[in-house]
């Protein structure tokens, strides 16, 4: 089964490599929004309408023409169960959207897992890049590059006035959302965290949690992408987005720096507690692990634990997720059971 | 009244499970009906854009901006058979002729949004080729009618050619 490489390993090879400011920010995401013009949107598609849509795609992707974006796997979300497709909404290769509620949903994959080209979900098509760090310029390129491609071969539904058209109107116009994860402990400790938020709903954008739309915020990570589709260039939108996240990464390096030289001690008491929860836990729920990670994170950043790879961190946060954990053990887990297969692997992971 | 699950947060979300016509009841805040599974996906708790959409519309016909509510009450498209009331509720399009058949009520609907209605950015190659060669087309006519004016006939029916051969291009949709 040709999927089940992307289903086992917690990480892509993509969040291997380090980006900029990547003690800050996690990853940078671009998705373009794409129809096709001679099909109903998928809401209204019938099965047939959905396979052809999804024929043409691996069209596309088969072509020579295509070979210098590299190799793509098709996977169709009725070939994987529940768990598995769970798992793949926990590595944010796709929607929640799609694996729960999209007929005929597929998804094509690039082999190191930066590249994802969603089928049937509310569009047609939604082409992504994921790169590690502040990458958020290379993803709009390399986004824009696979758009390319397709367009080359498939007729986009495509207005002079409105831009791309879409299924719902707050993508219409570039079809663009881009967005940037980013752990913000420091600010949410001192509590600017909520001022930041409603101040950069003012300038267009907008901060979800990190699973996307309607997503609470989960051990101190914050989503920061554009709301705004329509009258923006995406060039002005990326800028725009780039620009406020640099802002907010200044405000938690200065954050930090206040909460070690003022609260040196509270501070490596708050790490140091993570650190002894999570090696000696018998029973955690996700909750308290993404907290528990999120101040272990912290502690490595200020340098306060030097043993601990951030990759680890990263690893473990997509292996304690309900998804994963279950994968893994083979076997649908109740959520005590949950509990206490999290802690092991917590335990597991930190000893080595 | 507390989860029944952590005994920590109040319980927001009541479940009623009927087995083998065994009724339970159960009381989990968020945090722990998404543990359990019982909550599927995670858009359909928050209060997304489309249970905005409505209200935006109503708006409109409240402060008495729209022309013609009665007649945006029957708008259809007849390519997918969406009505605008339909449109209304979901707040999603049925398909690309949408925009068209809505045309006349979207751009209050756009500016509400992004604050603009009209799209700047990216155009795909290909419909920018096809601009390309209206603009063209409509140059070269130009051109066709001094030629005419002038009585440059042989000059002329060249550029009728030229034209013909272009519109061609454009109605095969492969400029």
């Amino acid at each position: 089964m040709s999927y089940e490489q992307y289903i086992k390993n917690p990480i892509s090879e993509w969040m291997k490599g380090n980006g900029p400011e990547s003690d800050i920010v996690i990853s940078s995401r671009v998705r373009l929004a794409r129809n096709l013009k001679d099909y109903p949107f998928p809401s209204l598609a019938t099965d047939s309408h959905a396979n052809e849509i999804i024929d043409q795609v691996e069209g596309v992707l088969n072509r020579d023409s295509s070979v210098d974006i590299g190799k793509f796997e098709l996977i169709k979300m009725d070939e994987l169960n529940d768990l598995q497709r769970r798992v793949l909404v926990e590595k944010h290769l796709i929607s929640p959207n799609l694996a729960n509620g999209s007929r005929k949903g597929a998804v094509a994959l690039s082999d190191d897992e930066s590249f994802s080209i969603m089928i049937n979900e509310e569009d047609h098509l939604r082409i992504q890049c994921l790169l590690p760090g502040l990458k958020i310029y290379d993803a709009w390129k390399f986004a824009n590059k696979i758009d390319d491609i397709f367009e080359k071969e498939l007729e986009y539904a495509f207005d002079e006035k409105r831009g791309y058209l879409t299924s719902c109107p707050t993508n219409v116009g570039t079809g663009i959302r881009a967005s940037v994860m980013m752990h913000v402990p420091a600010l949410v400790i001192t509590g600017q965290i909520n001022r930041i938020v409603s101040a950069v709903t003012q300038v267009g954008l907008t901060v979800r949690g990190i699973y996307g739309e309607g997503s609470e915020a989960l051990g101190n990570f914050i989503q920061i992408s554009n709301q705004i589709t329509l009258g923006q260039s995406e060039n002005d939108i990326v800028e725009n987005l780039y620009g406020v996240v640099n802002q907010i990464i200044e405000l938690e390096k200065k954050a930090r720096d206040n909460l070690i030289k003022e609260s040196r001690y509270q501070i490596e008491d708050r790490v140091g507690r993570a650190l002894g929860i999570l090696s000696n836990a018998r029973i955690i729920d996700s909750k308290e692990a993404a907290q528990k990670l999120s101040d272990l994170r912290l502690g490595i950043d200020l340098k306060m634990v030097n043993d601990i790879s951030p990759i680890t961190l990263n690893e473990l946060m997509v292996m304690t997720q309900p998804g994963f954990l279950q994968f893994s053990s083979g076997e649908v887990l109740s959520p005590d059971e949950r509990d206490i297969k999290r802690a092991s692997i917590i335990r597991e992971k930190l000893k080595n | 009244m507390l989860c029944e699950n952590c005994k920590q947060n109040p319980a927001t979300l009541h479940f009623t499970k009927i087995v083998n016509g065994k009724k339970n009841e159960f009381h989990l805040c968020e945090h722990c009906a998404k543990e359990k599974g019982e909550v599927i996906g995670d858009n359909n708790n928050g209060f997304s854009f489309h249970h905005l959409l409505s209200g935006l519309l109503s708006f409109d016909q409240m402060m008495g901006n729209n022309p013609a509510p009665n007649s945006s009450e029957t708008l259809k498209c007849n390519t997918c058979g969406l009505t605008f009331l339909q449109f209304k509720k979901t707040g999603k399009f049925g398909c690309s002729d949408c925009y068209t058949y809505f045309e006349n009520q979207l751009d209050p609907i756009f500016r509400r949004i992004h604050g603009n209605s009209i799209h700047v950015g990216k155009v795909p190659a290909r419909s920018g080729a096809k601009l390309h060669l209206k603009n063209k087309i409509t140059n070269l006519k130009e051109e066709l009618q001094q030629k005419i004016v002038k009585e440059e006939f042989e000059e002329a029916a060249k550029l009728r050619d030229q034209i013909r051969d272009l519109e061609l291009k454009l109605s095969e949709g492969r400029g």
